[in-house]
């Protein structure tokens, strides 16, 4: 089976792969790209482990094949800090100990980031619903809505 | 397996007619669940997205067509289509989660074939029609009559659906959709139920259309639950009417989600709800 040759970028450096026709999108940035911060949850769209952004769009990794990402602008948790600052999302998360084995804690920081690109000020409910396709079995959501909610604020400038 | 681009409708036509298992890849929501899942196993899979236009939402004759390629994240951002069809909108945005809504679309909706689908009773009470591209070219066909089995529709062999077409609204029209589900999101319809309304400058609705999801093998329209309603201001006889015609066209599935009596008797429940909603966008007054 011949391959198909890609050319993309990933948190802002473009990328060259290969990879088979049926190879998910999750498969390529874990084992081909080494991006192993994506993470395989159920594999079909449930969980949201995988959760990246595809032209500044949300979506589950798993639901895409790597082929159609030709020509698109990729992001994973691993764009999220800087190199020497964590995002406000991850230090929220991190000091609320919104976090337990940690599974679902990127597709979540990649979430919560989008969300915030688009509106800056949700209200919990709007936190609660856009985040409802990532699911974690440890923390029981409430730390996670409250970092959120939390990092939001001080993105806009307010004392937490 | 075959990943094909397709730069156009007469090659993605031509691809999908080479025989073996092909399958048409727009969003993937449903292709990629069912190759990982269920054992689809496609010899080709035809990436409709770089077909010109496909990804758009354009205002026709009043309505707006919506490329088959477009996402539920896109119809929800669209404000002029949302104030339009409020209820064809919210339905489609009812699909799965926010990371879904970047990819799944309305038409892969319909393709899917699920009788719980929460677009297709909006699009059939919207009246939408599907156009078609395949071996003889393009033709348009009402949603209502590609419906045809629990994960099968009337496509013929090698079409696929390039846009489906929202038509133009008189004034003093709205609709809605509503759905039972046993949680508050991220769940499959126990029912669901759709209605679009036309009023007079009184209040009386003088046009109707009802329609159910997840009750039956198919989305259906019930054409007796939206007569019940015309000539009135949604009186309780009306609703009362309307709900029972629903519940008489109920052959639902018999599960622990929702046993045949809830489906039956939620299902005309759901219509009615839907109609006030779908009366009040109207601008009548209950």
């Amino acid at each position: 089976m011949s391959k198909i040759h890609v050319s993309t970028q990933v948190n802002g450096d473009a990328v060259e792969f290969l990879c088979d026709p049926e190879e998910t999108l999750l498969d390529v940035l874990r084992d081909r790209l080494n991006l192993t911060g994506v993470k395989e949850g159920c594999g079909t769209g449930d969980c949201g482990a995988c959760s990246v952004t595809l032209d500044g769009r949300l979506v589950c990794s798993c639901l895409v094949l790597g082929a159609e990402v030709e020509g698109s602008a990729v992001e994973t948790v691993e764009g999220v800090a800087t190199e020497d600052a964590l995002h406000p999302i991850q230090r929220h998360l991190l000091e609320k100990a919104a976090l337990q084995c940690g599974i679902c804690t990127p597709g979540i920081i990649v979430a919560a980031k989008a969300l915030l690109a688009q509106n800056s000020a949700p209200t919990e409910k709007e936190v609660r619903y856009w985040l409802a396709g990532n699911l974690c079995r440890c923390t029981g959501y409430d730390k996670i809505i409250r970092a959120v909610l939390s990092a939001a604020a001080e993105m806009r400038g307010e004392s937490v | 397996m075959r990943y094909v681009v397709a730069n156009d409708s007469r090659s993605a036509v031509a691809l999908l007619g080479e025989g073996g298992d092909c399958r048409v890849l727009a969003g993937g929501t449903d292709l990629l669940v069912q190759m990982k899942l269920n054992g689809a196993a496609p010899d080709v899979v035809v990436d409709i997205k770089n077909i010109p236009g496909i990804s758009s939402v354009n205002e026709e004759n009043g309505g707006f067509r919506i490329g088959a390629a477009v996402s539920g994240a896109i119809m929800g951002e669209h404000a002029a289509l949302k104030s339009m069809w409020p209820g064809v909108v919210e339905a489609v945005e009812l699909i799965g989660s926010t990371q879904v809504q970047g990819r799944a679309t309305m038409a892969g909706n319909l393709c899917n074939g699920s009788p719980a689908a929460d677009s297709v009773p909006a699009q059939l009470a919207a009246q939408a029609v599907a156009r078609i591209e395949g071996p003889q070219g393009q033709r348009d066909l009402p949603v209502s009559a590609l419906l045809k089995a629990p994960g099968q529709t009337n496509l013929g062999k090698a079409e696929f659906i390039s846009s489906i077409f929202l038509p133009a609204r008189a004034a003093r029209s709205g609709d809605a959709y509503l759905r039972f589900i046993p949680r508050t999101e991220m769940d499959i319809a126990v029912v669901g139920a759709s209605v679009s309304l036309s009023l007079d400058e009184s209040g009386v609705v003088i046009d109707a259309h009802v329609a159910l999801g997840a009750v039956a093998p198919t989305a259906l329209l019930v054409p007796d639950a939206a007569a019940s309603l015309i000539g009135t201001k949604l009186d309780e006889a009306a609703l009362a009417a309307c709900a029972a015609a629903c519940s008489a066209v109920c052959s639902p599935i018999d599960d622990r989600r929702g046993t045949i009596e809830f489906r039956t008797k939620v299902a005309g429940v759901m219509a009615t709800r839907a109609a006030k909603i779908a009366y009040t966008r109207a601008g009548g007054t209950l």
